[in-house]
């Protein structure tokens, strides 16, 4: 099949008004929803809401590390205002960020299904969300907590004056949010497969949710568990992580990191899923190596269960663990590496369309390989001893979830807008965007890495005992100013999309996959208007036809996609 | 000149050890940059010749090749075991102590760093080390986790509270280094901050004996002092252990009865001890010159005090003296010479618990 035949194809030949956003237009149609559509939408305006929380916190500190003696705050207020960036972009924007929007949007289109397998239990991991978010933004209002987003014990149980136990129900909250979908991602993905989709013609994104899903089913209950302890230990004095009442503080850092090691995969996973659609749709090839790049993210999940100690390597745990945990590091670092290369190799031979979507994916993959390989260092024992809790890990971590997890989050959001509101944005604005964020980003966590390796802790209010250190946080904030108006770019031309955008076709990227073949933009509620039946394998693009598809086009008209464009 | 003063691209290397890592790091780093400029090359070249309209041939396009697979399988697979046989082995190296080590007891607590050495100094914020040994932290936390992070010996390890830690290094070069806690722990996290000195060996020695104290001279008795004036200014010149033409002995002089030139007699003590040094001409004892320079303004009160104990001290000798004061020791290797036996042993908590004995240095803006 030629991507010919997909112009001359017009998928669902009556096309009907109604679709999932104009159904009903009451506000309780929207809060009662229990369509995933519906539901993704709800997901992303909370999370694109906590995400501005998130980045002002960010702006308060990068602005005070502008001087080494602090700019406006004490000591105590900047502690909680980075305490407030952490625990807001990881819990409640990153973590839910690509699985509850995109993957709560696509994972039943994709799959041929009606909606989720329990509609009900996704609308209660929306509330769980917001009511997490509701306590943790209440702790922030009435004091705020300043324990890191780790909150390691015993500063966290006992030694904070903090409103500590209000935030953490809140993240408890939230946890059983993640472990919902989580369940409802698993039992979709194996029971309502549409006829002919087998476990190896599934889309790449929803083996990359299945693996995810995984983890948060295993993980959360872990953390959830941890934090309850914590809550017991603050409010009812039980000694468990706290030595003066007879606890232990490191047991809490192998429980915390039990769940938030593998946490970063379920931050990233998914967001390597929505690269394998990018790269394989503007390419226009089939995903190179397609059983590897699924079979990675199992491995990645796995293995992903068995290297939290790599966080630990200092905290007094045993040299013989620390050997085991570095080594299994290792070993993880391979899946990641099999994906890049897969990715690469797909460019190869095929016909690449610079588009939105494809530069934030190609952002993605050099963001992601510096964040990948600088993990070497940290993952190895000696490199460890001096670069861990300072700003290298930072930078690190940041090249991985903001570089990595964001930069596909957006990449998605752009590659499937059209579908999940029926309307096109501006291309212009779109790539600027992707590049602008691309260069503030490198501008702002690149020199991290420098005053990290420099020995500059990270959680450090001032540096006045270093001055030299001055210059790169400088760089950073210029950068962070830059990454700021990346980001806010979209916030902008997305939203005026919605007003006045041009009508996105059913397929406006001529790609592949039943949520575009097979269905409108935007979808019906019952997503399709008859159940499809799956015959063809994944991502069958042809290059070839696309060229000379294009060629023949080229200077005359823009080449169109879809019915009805 | 350092051209990168101004953009330092590495901390300063203070110990073997941090050589050792610093090598590692720069070669894991080069792998960074060789991998990334590859996937970058091959991602860019790959996007720009194959770009949608361009005349690139794409006839032969495959999807599966499992031998690029297990090459980009096994490749970084062997490099990532050789990174990790190396580093394995540099971190056991780091985290065995060294039996002949220098040995201090650190307390992290919120949000300062005390150091106790064996001898009993105690500092704060501060620790002295003398160069070429290897020192032995040995650490613990009084209330919340703590890192012991000295960035400059590449040396890091998590103090914790409720068991003991230990962390060493060997520095190699003198000067002053950045001691600073890496473990979020509260308000002033960053401001639990603080210097190692590696001094000389010799410089060492002098610290040990001034008592581990930088800032003051070492605390002398006030006989002390007023040897030193009697020494400085020649006093011993003229007043001998017996009496001279130019002055009498001074030996035993205090509180004596003395008869003087115009006829009287009076008592030696401090006042006219005093009046005798700073205005020698209003009451000259009896048998000599007025011949004695008047010290008036040139001697500082403390001096002349110093002056009086010293006389009085002779009271009970034969000639002015003073006992020499006991230096402290310290357990150092065995290269190191000990000069006394240990003269107090305290215990750590005793110590600590009766405070700080010095201020806190705290580098001002500059």
């Amino acid at each position: 099949m030629s991507a010919t035949t997909v112009i001359e194809q017009s998928p669902p030949t009556e096309r009907p008004e109604k679709n999932y956003l104009n159904a009903d237009h009451t506000l309780r149609s929207w809060i009662w929803t229990v369509d995933h559509k519906r539901i993704a939408v709800l997901y992303l305006i909370s999370v694109t809401f906590m995400f501005f929380l998130g980045s002002i916190a960010a702006a308060v500190v990068r602005f005070e590390l502008t001087s080494p003696w602090g700019q406006m705050l004490t000591s105590e207020t900047y502690n909680k205002m980075f305490t407030a960036h952490g625990v807001i972009m990881v819990f409640f924007f990153i973590i839910p960020a690509i699985p509850a929007v995109l993957g709560n949007f696509l994972l039943p289109i994709m799959l041929g299904a009606r909606d989720l397998a329990f509609p009900r239990i996704n609308l209660l991991s929306w509330y769980l969300y917001v009511a997490g978010a509701a306590l943790v933004l209440a702790s922030l209002a009435l004091g705020g907590i300043d324990a890191g987003w780790t909150f390691y014990t015993p500063l966290s149980s006992l030694y904070s004056n903090t409103q500590i136990t209000l935030a953490l129900v809140g993240i408890f909250l939230a946890g059983f949010s993640s472990i919902l979908t989580g369940v409802n991602f698993i039992a979709t993905t194996h029971k309502m497969r549409a006829p002919g989709l087998t476990w190896f013609k599934m889309p790449l994104f929803v083996w990359a949710h299945y693996a995810t899903a995984i983890i948060m089913i295993l993980g959360t209950p872990v953390v959830a568990m941890t934090l309850v302890l914590v809550i017991f230990e603050r409010a009812f004095k039980f000694g468990i992580f706290s030595p003066e009442l007879g606890g232990d503080p490191v047991l809490f850092q192998h429980l915390f990191w039990f769940y938030s090691h593998p946490a970063v995969y379920i931050m990233i996973l998914p967001g390597m899923g929505v690269i394998s659609e990018l790269i394989s749709c503007f390419s226009r090839r089939r995903v190179f190596g397609y059983e590897f790049v699924a079979f990675s993210s199992i491995a990645i999940a796995v293995i992903g269960f068995v290297v939290w100690g790599h966080h630990m390597f200092l905290s007094s745990q045993s040299v013989l663990q620390g050997i085991l945990f570095s080594l299994l590091t290792f070993l993880v670092a391979i899946p990641s590496a099999i994906k890049i290369f897969n990715w690469t190799m797909t460019m190869y031979k095929g016909s690449v369309w610079f588009s939105t979507p494809m530069i934030y994916a190609l952002g993605f993959m050099g963001l992601f390989v510096i964040g990948g390989l600088t993990g070497l260092h940290l993952g190895s024992l000696a490199t460890d001893v001096h670069l861990t809790g300072t700003y290298f890990i930072v930078a690190h971590f940041h090249f991985v979830m903001v570089g990595g997890a964001i930069m596909a989050f957006l990449g998605g959001l752009h590659f499937w807008w059209p579908k999940m509101f029926g309307k096109m944005y501006s291309e212009f604005w779109g790539r600027l965007s992707a590049m602008v964020i691309f260069l503030g980003f490198n501008f702002t966590f690149f020199p991290q890495f420098m005053v990290g390796y420099l020995g500059m802790p990270r959680r450090y209010h001032f540096y006045y005992f270093a001055p030299e250190w001055q210059i790169y946080h400088i760089l950073s904030s210029a950068g962070a100013t830059i990454l700021g108006i990346g980001f806010l770019m979209p916030a902008f031309y997305l939203t005026a999309s919605l007003i006045k955008g041009p009508k996105a076709s059913s397929n406006p990227w001529g790609a592949k996959g039943l949520e575009w073949e097979q269905t409108t933009s935007p979808p019906p509620t019952e997503n399709f208007h008859h159940k499809p039946i799956v015959m063809d394998d994944p991502y069958d693009y042809d290059a070839i036809a696309d060229n000379d598809d294009f060629r023949a086009h080229w200077g005359k008209e823009p080449v169109k996609y879809g019915g009805d464009n | 000149m350092n051209p990168f003063k101004k953009w330092p691209i590495s901390p300063e290397q203070a110990s073997e050890w941090s050589i050792r890592h610093d090598a590692l790091f720069w070669t894991i780093s080069a792998l960074t940059v060789v991998f990334t400029i590859l996937v970058g090359v091959l991602i860019l070249g790959f996007a720009i010749r194959y770009r949608r309209g361009s005349t690139a041939d794409r006839r032969g396009a495959f999807d599966h090749h499992n031998g690029l697979e297990a090459l980009w399988s096994i490749i970084p697979l062997i490099l990532a075991i050789g990174i990790f046989v190396w580093s394995t082995l540099l971190f056991i190296e780091a985290r065995k102590m060294p039996k002949d080590a220098m040995e201090v007891f650190v307390v992290g607590k919120q949000w300062m760093w005390h150091l106790q050495h064996m001898n009993g100094i105690r500092e704060n914020n501060e620790l002295h080390v003398p160069v070429n040994t290897p020192i032995k932290l040995t650490m613990i936390s009084q209330d919340v986790i703590h890192a012991m992070y000295l960035p400059d010996f590449r040396a890091q390890f998590h103090v914790v509270p409720g068991r003991y830690t230990e962390l060493h290094f060997t520095p190699i070069k003198t000067g002053r280094f950045k001691m600073l806690c890496a473990m979020h722990c509260g308000t002033s996290h960053s401001e639990m901050v603080g210097f190692v000195y590696v001094l000389s060996k010799r410089d060492f020695a002098s610290w040990l004996d001034n008592g581990g104290n930088r800032y003051k001279p070492k605390p002398i008795t006030l006989a002390e002092r007023g040897k030193q004036v009697w020494e400085s200014k020649g006093c011993g010149g003229c007043h001998g252990a017996k009496d001279t033409v130019r002055g009498p002995s001074l030996v035993g002089i205090y509180n004596s009865q003395r008869a003087m030139a115009d006829g009287t007699t009076v008592k030696a003590d401090a006042d006219y001890l005093r009046w005798s040094i700073v205005q020698p001409y209003r009451l000259i004892t009896k048998g000599y010159e007025p011949t004695m320079p008047v010290y008036q303004g040139q001697m500082s009160e403390e001096d002349v005090l110093g002056l009086i104990e010293y006389i009085k001290g002779s009271s009970n000798q034969s000639t002015p003296g003073v006992k020499a004061p006991v230096a402290p020791t310290v357990r150092v290797p065995a290269d190191w010479p000990p000069s006394a036996p240990r003269n107090a042993t305290q215990t750590a908590n005793e110590e600590l618990s009766s405070g700080a004995t010095q201020a806190q240095q705290v580098p001002t803006k500059e």
